[in-house]
């Protein structure tokens, strides 16, 4: 029993990685309604921004602040010059689009810094939090800042005009615009907001995986695979899908025999298929009703 | 009287193939203008044109100002609001979030919550429902909301896409009943395109038949509807 509940609570500390890169793949299908496969690399760009100015001695909360700064205006601006003549395009020209901002965000951060591992810093320390050995400080303060981002998108989708015109403008464009909203500036908007959660996640998650440019590959699919689980229309449910996600591959690792490190990657996947299949929408998604 | 909107010479095109064949036509302030004719003749079109959500030349002015070239969120801004076909609705929206979103472009924040509060009063069925999400309305419920939501833009101008399309008869009374008032107490100029000409020509002052892209015939509502010929060939009733 005391295993189960280590594997659990060691499966929340993982599952809070997850959980911060959901959030930022719920916010840009939110505001495009596709995934963006690019999402990890910008976040690993940032990531590797927040770096380079702490490196040029910017104290951590300092560089923080302007790298989600600047993560939101790269964000719009990503959008304003690739993915804004694309928007009449079939969605496989947009996935085109992805992968080729995939591999070039990929090769510039290669070529900037290299590829050789760099330690992160965390401004939560890495101590075991609370005496447990399973969960550090750093950990625990990931999932503060993950609950805190999600608690704060709830309150900016659910209670101001820019967020209800933001949901608006995702769900019926057209309509949208029938009422006066802007969608081509709350699709920037939304790409801006989506990279500004995305740096955030890569500066937490950072400090655990290392700062490489291929550190987003294999959490950007566990990301997918919490948020289509906790459902890609609720911020809440990606939240809650990271850290399931986290915890079912401690506990499938733990319990089934024969699956160590290298069948982890493939649970995800598993698990991607079979919500797909089972319960399209997710276990938190809004299944939308319709009458005809 | 002083004229609202004057179109002239509208041609509008879907890819290669034209739809509008040079109209013209014009609404006075405070009117309620109905646009007849079969399918197909290019109704939708005409007031998809006057939003800028079909390619389109000709001139289109609104109090006095070409606005031709505007973006349809822009149109909208003016106060021309349009209930497009099919209702537009917001269905995985509550009721509530569906008429705040119809006030979303407007600068005076203060007045949106009596403004719902009115809506309630015109149509006692949405406050009931103001909760539920909007997809789970029936036909007749939407179609309410959609003229709310349109009115929430405090419109001056109110374009409505057969807002009588698959719904009850006794319903469509209804809704045509409130147009009728809104028309008058809220001093909101309506263009109706319908095909249900009967009951249009009941509510409207002035009626405009197209066919095929043509105003063929236009005049008072009752000359209109009083008139055989017009009737058999052109309303088939």
């Amino acid at each position: 029993m005391e295993l189960f509940a280590n594997q659990v609570l060691a499966g929340i500390a993982t599952g809070a990685i997850y959980a911060c890169m959901a959030l930022a793949v719920v916010m840009i299908y939110q505001a495009i309604d596709h995934l963006n496969f690019a999402q990890g690399e910008m976040a690993m760009f940032s990531t590797f921004v927040s770096w380079q100015l702490m490196q040029w001695g910017v104290p951590y909360w300092g560089a923080f602040v302007l790298t989600v700064a600047f993560s939101f205006a790269a964000g719009i601006v990503i959008e304003r010059l690739l993915f804004k003549p694309l928007a009449k395009a079939p969605i496989l020209t947009n996935v085109a689009g992805f992968i080729a901002l995939y591999a070039i965000i990929n090769s510039v951060a290669g070529l900037i810094w290299d590829f050789t591992i760099k330690q992160y810093p965390t401004p939560f320390g890495s101590s075991p939090f609370l005496g447990s050995q399973l969960i550090s400080t750093h950990q625990a303060g990931m999932i503060g800042i993950t609950l805190l981002m999600l608690v704060l998108l709830f309150f900016f989708f659910r209670f101001t005009r820019v967020g209800l015109a933001m949901r608006a403008a995702a769900s019926l464009p057209e309509s949208a615009r029938l009422v006066g909203i802007n969608t081509s500036w709350m699709i920037a908007l939304g790409w801006g907001m989506a990279a500004a959660i995305g740096s955030i996640a890569g500066m937490m998650i950072a400090p655990v995986v290392f700062l490489e440019p291929n550190m987003m590959l294999g959490v950007l699919i566990y990301g997918f695979a919490a948020a289509v689980l906790g459902g890609l229309t609720s911020p809440f449910g990606a939240v809650m899908g990271g850290f399931l996600v986290g915890i079912f591959e401690n506990l499938v690792g733990t319990y089934i025999p024969g699956v160590g490190n290298e069948l982890k990657l493939p649970i995800a996947l598993a698990l991607i298929i079979v919500v797909l299949v089972v319960k399209p929408a997710g276990l938190f998604g809004r299944a939308i009703v319709k009458r005809v | 009287m002083t004229t609202m909107l004057n179109v002239k010479d509208l041609r509008a095109y879907y890819g290669q193939v034209q739809a509008l064949h040079g109209l013209s036509f014009s609404l006075n302030e405070g009117s309620l203008t109905t646009l007849l004719g079969a399918n197909g003749a290019g109704k939708t079109t005409t007031l998809r044109a006057i939003c800028n959500m079909v390619r389109s030349t000709g001139a289109i002015e609104f109090e006095g100002k070409p606005i031709g070239t505007r973006s349809t969120e822009n149109v909208v801004r003016l106060g021309i609001a349009h209930v497009p076909q099919g209702r537009g609705t917001f269905t995985n929206m509550t009721v509530e979030e569906n008429l705040q979103l119809g006030a979303i472009s407007r600068p005076d924040k203060k007045a949106i919550g009596s403004d719902i509060e009115r809506m309630y009063e015109h149509f006692p069925v949405l406050k009931q429902r103001y909760t539920q999400q909007a997809g789970t309305l029936s036909g007749g419920e939407q179609q309410m909301l959609a003229v709310a939501r349109a009115l929430m833009l405090r419109p001056r101008l109110m374009l409505l896409d057969e807002p009588s399309f698959g719904l009850a008869p006794l319903i469509v009374r209804d809704l045509f009943r409130i147009l009728g008032k809104i028309n008058r107490e809220e001093k909101v100029t309506i263009l109706v395109v319908e095909q249900n000409a009967q009951l249009a020509l009941e509510l409207a002052d002035q009626a405009y038949v197209i066919e095929t892209g043509r105003i063929v015939m236009s005049g008072n509502a009752k000359d209109i509807a009083n008139n055989e010929d017009v009737r058999k060939s052109y309303l088939g009733y």
